[in-house]
Order: structure tokens, then C-alpha cells, then sequence
């Protein structure tokens, strides 16, 4: 029920106003509007194409979006300087790729992957940044052997892990997820969702996850947002949107899914 | 005792000296004239002029003798007189369209007004070595025709009666001068083209040549090549009119390109432009494809990390003077750096081996 | 002898002005990178034609010029560089380091100290200390301009992580001010503690990348480091085998093919007039007066 308390008690982080990207004549996402409560996991669900994704893209600040509002904090967010955006980026804000590539530095060893971005806010003490990347990978079951390694002899989970260590080692305030478990073979997404179902417990993370897998938001999303070709179809708490969903491409969606 | 591995005043003379001795060669075999170099090494003078920045047949004939023959070094030579030379003003823009032309081939249309003109090309020359020109001689006449009188106009303009190629307002704003200000990125095109204008011969080609083979596509017709004279007009403000103040030769192309349409563009036809002074026409083609491939953001296309469409890496890359001059700078002392490599990699290895030593 | 062809110190006055305010610039904020319009100069791009620009511009006829490479007078290339000026400007030159207004430089600051009034310039082959990290200009001048300095710490990090400390010798990076991270240019490390404090001007020129920066005298110059892995200047472990000094950057020279070694200091200044006052090293020839 902390819920409930937070959305009574507490401002939104996180508060989304008619969000709309076109590419051309085509719509990549259109109309959306949420609020984000700290603490809080938002689930974004729909098949490919459905504008996830842009709405992500969007949200991050990785695509400017052609109408709406994002406000952080109560801040607008879209008329930030390129100064003020990267400040968020590397501070308050992280952000988990699908394909751990994009969001780790493979050249860099797993240590120096963490650390960056504590050195990036000011860190310099070694051994202190030594022993916080340690903790983090030990906190996302990473021997702590493996700190010189690069990420490129780690496994595909294994980097995953690194990219998730690497992105929550400044206590962001805000993360956002695409796909986290996309990619990954079915035992090794049971492992990592299990972790991050631990992470946002103990840190009370607030999220934002992108995903087309039910399971993934059934896990660890508060609340549900069903999107289709760019708009937002259904939204609710996770249990109720899935146990009853009123839309018929959400119905679709969960048959879909408890049939297998 | 140590002698230092000095004496570099002595050392520097002496290699002039011998330098001066090979340029000459054989002295028993009559030196060239720069006059002689200027007629007949034409193409080799005008690679000089075009990445030299400087229209001065007699100069970069010069430098190409001073150069052994080494263009790039000419080039450097030309640069370097250049860049001691006051400023006057700039020129009219020059008017292709009234170029007096030696040759213009489209390859977009069979006949158009104008016509094809040939000209002096190796196009259809067959590449078998001709040992009559290791003998001396007079070629015969070629045959002559009558200056044609009617205009030769742009195939481009053709195009753009009918709203079938991009229109390229006309821009008065004062194109930037690369060799007055310092190139700073992004770059708008005319600073682009100025660039590769200048840019190396070699280096342009392979990087249109990428294009073709699909590292940033353009799908480039040359829609227009023209060859010629044209007469350099200086504004003089005392008189309030234009005068004539000599004629250059100019390589112009022209390449239309395909192009889908966009958001807000219907498809119609693109342009890539390439012009080089004198007659180089390996460069001018070369530069009108870099010049549309490096167009993709404008013409909203993607980026699909072709180093043609990299306007960074093409920029920073293309002028072979600067890229030679680095390039062979490291042949110059580092003892110093490399000194302190030396401490750091003999440390290390110390500390390894005793880690080593340690471990077993 | 100086060329009448040319003007003096060769560039027009023009160009030396546009020079001078782009030097202006730089000492007003230190440690940053003017673009500036480099000339194309009648030596080759990497050979100085950055030092020689930014000397021009600061040449009077009454200037004492000393070049140096490599910290000798002597080398080929600090030779063909003080040619250059005696032609063209016809200043007086000199090797002492105490006597000259104006020192060009590769790859060294000399061993005697310098003084208020003295320049020291600079050849810079490439002034972006992030380069090798981030080879877009647009995107270092972004890091610059926001100080994201994060990524040359992970470069820092990622020396001792694997090598047990920070491997960088030479060209290794400063902050100044407190602000800009700067590349000193290739001066071994062990010249890095002299760019803090002098109270000489510094001026770095860059002419093929087009960039000019400086150091202000008396400034606060900080090799980038960490706490528990401090920065160290380091040098060969030897003293100079001709003049004995402990204390200067001291030269390998391999001297038979049996591999035997000497070691002499870099800067030929300082070690003849060490010399000069007497002093010896193990190599020195006995009893004798230089």
C-alpha cells in the first residue's frame, strides 16, 4: 500500500503531458501523458512498433519530441540546456539498454565501467572507487575476481548485470529500462529479474521499463501502461490490467501469453 | 669520451647541397625549363594549382621542378608562397554558364543544347604506350571548327525548369575563407566545398569511390562536366562597375542524384557540385560525389556511418599537406618521449617480474 | 641578412594581429583551445608550424630568440627553425637560456628556471587532451565545455587498475585553474611540476589543428592524479655523466654495440654551464677545463 501513500502524500518525479513524436506522416508516439510516483515501476507494454520505444527514446531525452511536456522534479525537463540534460544524465537519471553494447564501454575494464560514473561526479580516491565497484558487482553477483576483466569476456547476462551495476552505482533517481532481459536466453532472464526485482525492492527505485514481455512487468512493475501503434490503450495497476483487461489488444495481448 | 650526435648545422647544409645535385640529374642530359614543364606536364601544373589554392601556371610549374616531381611537395611549395601573399579583395563570382568551353559531356542526356563536346580526354584514348613520343616530333594539326555561338547552358538548369532537381536559391552571404579563419564543425557547404576543393586528388577519389560501392550511396549520374575558360570580374568601388581582369581555366561537374523525397519534399532530383581550377577532372567528379554524400543530414537521409558522409573525418582528412607534414613528423626526435616510455616500461617490467618471482 | 622579401618575422601584420588576439584570448582563459587561422608556412605541418606562428607573432627586433628540440639548441630541427628567424626577422639568437626573451620549444621546459618577462613557446602536435579518448572534435569541445572530465579519469583508472599505476610518460594531462584539462604537449612528466607557478609566459601553438592555448604566469597548473595515487615526476635514475647533476632530465645514449650506456642531460644549456662552473660527471674528462 506504500503506493497509494506515495501517490496521496508525494509530488510525481516524474509527470508526462501529451507526449507526441512523428516520423513524417507516420506516428511514432502520440498523446501520452503519466505521472511517475517515487518508488514507483512503470511498465510500458506492446508488441514492436506500438511506440514504446520512441516514448522511451523520448523520455530519456535520446529524441526530442514534437509536442508535450516532460517535467522532472517539477522541472521542464525539454527546455534544459545541453548542460543541465547531461547533468541529469550522469546524475539523477540512468539508463539500462537492451543490448548491454550500447551502454557499457567495452574497451574498459568491468572496475572502470562502474566507476565512471562516480569519477564523472567527482570522485577521486582509487581505493574508494575501487571498493564501491566491488560492492556493485558484487551486489549484481559478479566475482570480484572479474574487476580488470573487460566486458567482452563476459557473458551475455554477465554484461547485462555490469551495464545495471554501472548505471545505479550514483543512486540515480530515476532509471529507465528498455528491454533489460531482451536478448537473453529464458534461464538467464529468470536470474536477472529476479536481481532487479531485489534491487528496486531494497533501493525503492523509481523506473520506467520498456518491454514486450508480460512476465518482466508482472514482476516488477507497479503499474501498467498497454500501448498500440503509438497510443496509450490501457493503463491501471499491473494485477488488474492483467487479471482484467478491458481493451481488446490488451485481452489479446495476455491470451496471447497464457496460452504458452 | 662522448661526442654528442650533434653537428646538425653542417648536416642540414651538406643535404641541401646534395639535394640540389639530385634534382639536376645527369648533367649531361639538358635541364628542363619551367616553361617547358608548364606546356607539357599540363595536368601535373594543374593538380598543383587546384590543391596549391593559387592559379599560377608558371609558379607551379616552378614548384614541381623545385619538387623533383613530387606534387604534393609542389603543392607545399605553393602553399607556403601563398600564404606570404597580401590580400586585394575577391572576385565577381565566376559565371560557368558563360564558360567558354573545351570540352562538356552530359551522361544524362544524349543531345542537348550546347551539345557534346569531347575535347583533349584520354576517354577514348587506348592505353597502349605510344614509342613514337620517345622520339621527338610534331603532332599533326588537329582538325578545327568554328567557335560555336550559341549558350551553353546548364543541364541542372534544364532539370529545374521543370521542378525535377532541388532548387539551389541563390546566396549572396560571403562564402567563409578556410585559409583566413579556422575550419570549425559542423561546416556549412560552401566551407565544405572550398575544402574540397583543395583537398587531395587521391583521397577524394577513394572516398567517392566508396560511395559508389555503397559506403554512403548517392546513385550520382554526372549530369554535366564542362572544361573551359572563364573571365575573373573584380568590383572596383572607385569606378562602380566590374572589370575583366583575366581568365582562369575551371573543371566544373555537376551530378544529379536520386533522391526518394522526405517529410516535406516531393522525390525529385539532388545535386552534388564539384569545381577545381584548371583542367582535373578526376577531382571535380571526385568532389561531387563527396559533396552530395556529405549532404545526407540536409536531405534528412541516414547516417549509416559511411566515411563519406562523416563531413568530420572528411574535413580533418582531406588536405594533404597537412596530413603529409604530421604523417612525417614522426621521424623527427622524440628521445625525450621515448626516454620516458623507456623509464616507465623497464619499471613495470621490474615490477612484474617481481610479482612473478614472488608468486612461484 | 635578414630576406628583405618577406616581412618581418615572415607572416604579414595582418595575420601576426590576428594571432596576437587569439594569444590574448588564451591567457584570458587559461588552459582553453582558440581556433585560430593557422597560416600554411614554409615547414611541414608537425614541425613546429604551431611554435613558429605563435613566435612570429611575439617577435620584436629587440628579442633574444633560443629554439630548442629535444631540449638541445643543436638538433636538426631547432636549428632549421632559428635559421628560419634569423632570416626572416633577423633577431639576435642566443642558447643560454637566462639571456633569451623568447624560447621556442619541442618536447621541453628548460632546467634553469625562467624568469618574469621571458615567453616560452610551445610546438603542439595535438592540443585535445581527449582525443585519444574521443576522437570528435564536436564532442570534446561539448566535454570541455561542460567539464565532463569523467572519461580521463576512467583512462587513469584503467593505468593503475592494470599497470599498478598511471602509465602515461610524457603529454600528460593538466587541469588549470581549476578549470580546463590541458595537454602540456609531449614534455616528459617530469617537466609537468614546472608548468605550476612560472613565472614566464607559456604559449602553446597548434598550426595544424589550428588551436592556440596558454599557461598565465604564476598559474595553478594540476597533473590530474588520485589522492591515493598521487602524481610523480619521474626521470632516469642516474646522474648526468658530464656535468653530474642529479637533478635534471637526463638523455640515454648508447655508446658501442656492447650496449654500454651513458646518460647526459637533455638540455644542453643547462649542462654546459654546468660544466662551465666546474662541475663533473663520471664521465668527464680528468683534470681538464671545458
Amino acid at each position: 500500500m506504500t503506493l497509494m501513500q506515495n501517490a496521496i502524500t508525494a509530488a510525481p518525479l516524474l509527470s508526462v503531458q501529451g507526449l507526441t513524436k512523428r516520423y513524417g506522416a507516420r506516428i511514432g508516439c502520440a498523446g501520452v501523458g503519466f505521472d511517475l510516483y517515487p518508488g514507483e515501476v512503470l511498465g510500458i507494454v506492446g508488441e514492436s512498433g506500438s511506440g514504446k520505444s520512441t516514448l522511451l527514446s523520448c523520455l530519456a531525452g535520446h529524441q526530442r519530441p514534437d509536442e508535450g511536456r516532460i517535467l522532472f522534479d517539477g522541472a521542464d525537463v525539454l527546455a534544459f540546456s545541453e548542460a543541465e540534460r547531461r547533468r541529469l544524465l550522469r546524475g539523477d537519471w540512468a539508463y539500462v539498454h537492451q543490448n548491454p553494447r550500447d551502454g557499457l564501454r567495452m574497451g574498459v575494464s568491468a572496475g572502470g565501467n562502474v566507476g565512471e560514473r562516480l569519477m564523472a561526479v567527482g570522485a577521486r580516491n582509487y581505493a574508494a572507487i575501487r571498493e564501491s565497484a566491488t560492492d556493485w558487482l558484487g551486489r549484481v553477483e559478479i566475482a570480484a575476481d572479474r574487476i580488470d576483466d573487460r566486458p567482452s569476456a563476459f557473458s551475455g547476462g554477465m554484461q547485462q548485470r555490469l551495464q545495471i551495476a554501472r548505471n545505479l552505482v550514483t543512486g540515480p533517481r530515476l532509471v529507465f529500462m528498455d528491454e533489460p532481459t531482451g536478448g537473453l536466453d529464458v534461464s538467464v532472464q529468470a536470474r536477472l529479474l529476479d536481481l532487479l526485482r531485489g534491487l528496486v525492492r531494497d533501493l525503492g527505485l523509481s523506473v520506467v521499463i520498456v518491454t514486450h514481455d508480460l512476465a518482466v512487468v508482472r514482476l516488477l512493475a507497479d503499474r501498467l501502461m498497454v500501448m498500440k501503434s503509438g497510443r496509450v490503450v490501457e493503463c491501471g495497476l499491473t494485477d488488474q490490467v492483467l487479471d482484467d483487461p478491458q481493451h481488446a489488444y490488451t485481452q489479446l495481448l495476455v491470451s496471447s501469453v497464457l496460452q504458452v | 669520451m662522448y661526442v654528442a650526435v650533434k653537428g646538425g648545422e653542417r648536416a642540414i647544409d651538406a643535404a641541401h647541397a646534395w639535394l640540389a645535385e639530385e634534382r639536376r640529374g645527369d648533367p649531361s642530359v639538358p635541364e628542363l625549363t619551367v616553361a617547358q614543364i608548364r606546356e607539357q606536364m599540363a595536368l601535373a601544373v594543374n593538380r598543383v594549382m587546384a590543391e596549391g589554392s593559387l592559379y599560377d601556371p608558371d609558379l607551379a610549374a616552378l614548384a614541381i621542378k623545385q619538387a623533383r616531381g613530387d606534387l604534393i611537395e609542389a603543392v607545399f611549395l605553393i602553399r607556403a608562397y601563398r600564404t606570404t601573399l597580401p590580400r586585394f579583395g575577391a572576385s565577381r563570382p565566376v559565371d560557368t554558364a558563360a564558360m567558354a568551353v573545351d570540352r562538356r559531356v552530359s551522361a544524362t542526356f544524349k543531345d542537348l543544347p550546347g551539345g557534346q563536346v569531347l575535347g583533349p580526354t584520354f576517354d577514348y584514348t587506348h592505353r597502349l604506350l605510344d614509342f613514337a613520343l620517345a622520339a621527338e616530333g610534331t603532332p599533326q594539326p588537329a582538325p578545327m571548327a568554328p567557335a560555336p555561338d550559341e549558350p551553353v547552358p546548364h543541364v541542372t538548369g534544364l532539370l529545374d525548369r521543370d521542378g525535377l532537381i532541388e532548387q539551389q536559391p541563390a546566396d549572396d552571404t560571403p562564402a567563409p575563407d578556410l585559409t583566413r579563419q579556422p575550419l570549425e564543425l559542423p561546416a556549412s557547404r560552401a566551407l565544405r566545398l572550398q575544402a574540397l576543393a583543395r583537398a587531395d586528388e587521391g583521397f577524394t577519389l577513394s572516398l567517392a569511390y566508396s560511395t559508389q560501392r555503397g559506403y554512403g550511396r548517392t546513385h550520382a549520374f554526372v549530369g554535366e562536366l564542362r572544361i573551359g575558360r572563364v573571365a575573373v570580374e573584380v568590383e572596383l568601388p572607385e569606378l562602380g562597375f566590374a572589370v575583366e581582369i583575366g581568365e582562369v581555366e575551371l573543371t566544373e561537374c555537376d551530378t544529379v542524384n536520386q533522391f526518394k523525397g522526405s517529410k516535406s519534399e516531393p522525390p525529385q532530383f539532388t545535386r552534388g557540385y564539384g569545381l577545381v581550377m584548371g583542367q582535373s577532372e578526376r577531382k571535380a567528379i571526385s568532389m561531387s560525389l563527396v559533396d552530395r554524400a556529405l549532404r545526407w543530414q540536409e536531405l534528412g537521409e541516414d547516417f549509416t556511418g559511411a566515411p563519406a558522409q562523416d563531413e568530420e573525418f572528411v574535413l580533418s582528412h582531406c588536405d594533404n599537406i597537412q596530413a603529409t607534414g604530421f604523417l612525417e613528423h614522426i621521424k623527427l626526435p622524440h628521445y625525450v618521449d621515448f626516454q620516458a616510455e623507456l623509464e616507465l616500461v623497464r619499471r613495470m617490467r621490474r615490477e612484474a617480474v617481481q610479482m612473478q618471482e614472488a608468486a612461484e | 641578412m635578414t630576406d628583405q622579401a618577406y616581412n618581418f618575422a615572415y607572416l604579414d601584420e595582418q595575420t601576426k594581429r590576428m594571432i596576437r588576439r587569439a594569444l590574448l584570448k588564451a591567457l584570458a582563459i587559461p588552459g582553453y583551445q582558440v581556433p585560430f587561422a593557422s597560416r600554411e608556412m614554409p615547414m611541414p605541418y608537425g614541425w613546429g608550424t604551431g611554435g613558429v606562428q605563435v613566435t612570429a607573432a611575439c617577435l620584436t627586433p629587440e628579442d633574444r630568440l633560443k629554439v630548442i628540440d629535444q631540449g638541445a639548441d643543436d638538433t636538426t630541427n631547432a636549428v632549421s627553425i632559428r635559421r628560419f628567424f634569423q632570416r626572416t626577422a633577423g633577431v639576435e639568437t642566443t642558447e643560454r637560456t637566462t639571456d633569451a626573451t623568447v624560447i621556442q620549444t619541442r618536447h621541453r621546459i628548460p632546467e634553469q628556471p625562467l624568469a618574469e618577462g621571458q615567453i616560452l613557446v610551445y610546438q603542439v602536435p595535438i592540443p585535445e587532451p581527449l582525443r585519444f579518448l574521443e576522437p570528435r572534435e564536436t564532442e570534446t569541445r561539448k566535454m570541455h565545455e561542460l567539464e565532463e572530465y569523467g572519461l580521463m579519469h576512467v583512462k587513469l583508472y584503467e593505468d593503475i587498475a592494470r599497470h599498478g599505476e598511471i602509465a602515461t610518460a610524457y603529454a600528460y594531462p593538466v587541469r588549470v585553474e581549476g578549470r580546463y584539462v590541458m595537454d602540456p604537449s609531449p614534455i616528459p612528466k617530469f617537466d609537468n611540476p614546472k608548468l605550476a607557478g612560472n613565472p614566464a609566459i607559456q604559449l602553446f601553438g597548434a598550426g595544424r589543428e589550428a588551436r592556440i592555448h596558454a599557461v598565465p604566469p604564476y598559474s595553478d597548473v594540476v597533473s590530474l592524479d588520485f589522492e591515493d595515487h598521487p602524481f610523480a615526476a619521474s626521470k632516469a635514475d642516474h646522474e648526468c655523466d658530464l656535468c653530474g647533476s642529479a637533478g635534471s632530465y637526463l638523455d640515454e645514449v648508447i655508446t658501442d654495440d656492447r650496449g654500454t650506456r651513458m646518460f647526459v642531460c637533455s638540455d644542453t644549456d643547462f649542462c654546459a654551464s654546468r660544466q662551465a662552473q666546474g662541475h663533473r660527471g663520471r664521465l668527464s674528462p680528468q683534470g681538464a677545463t671545458p
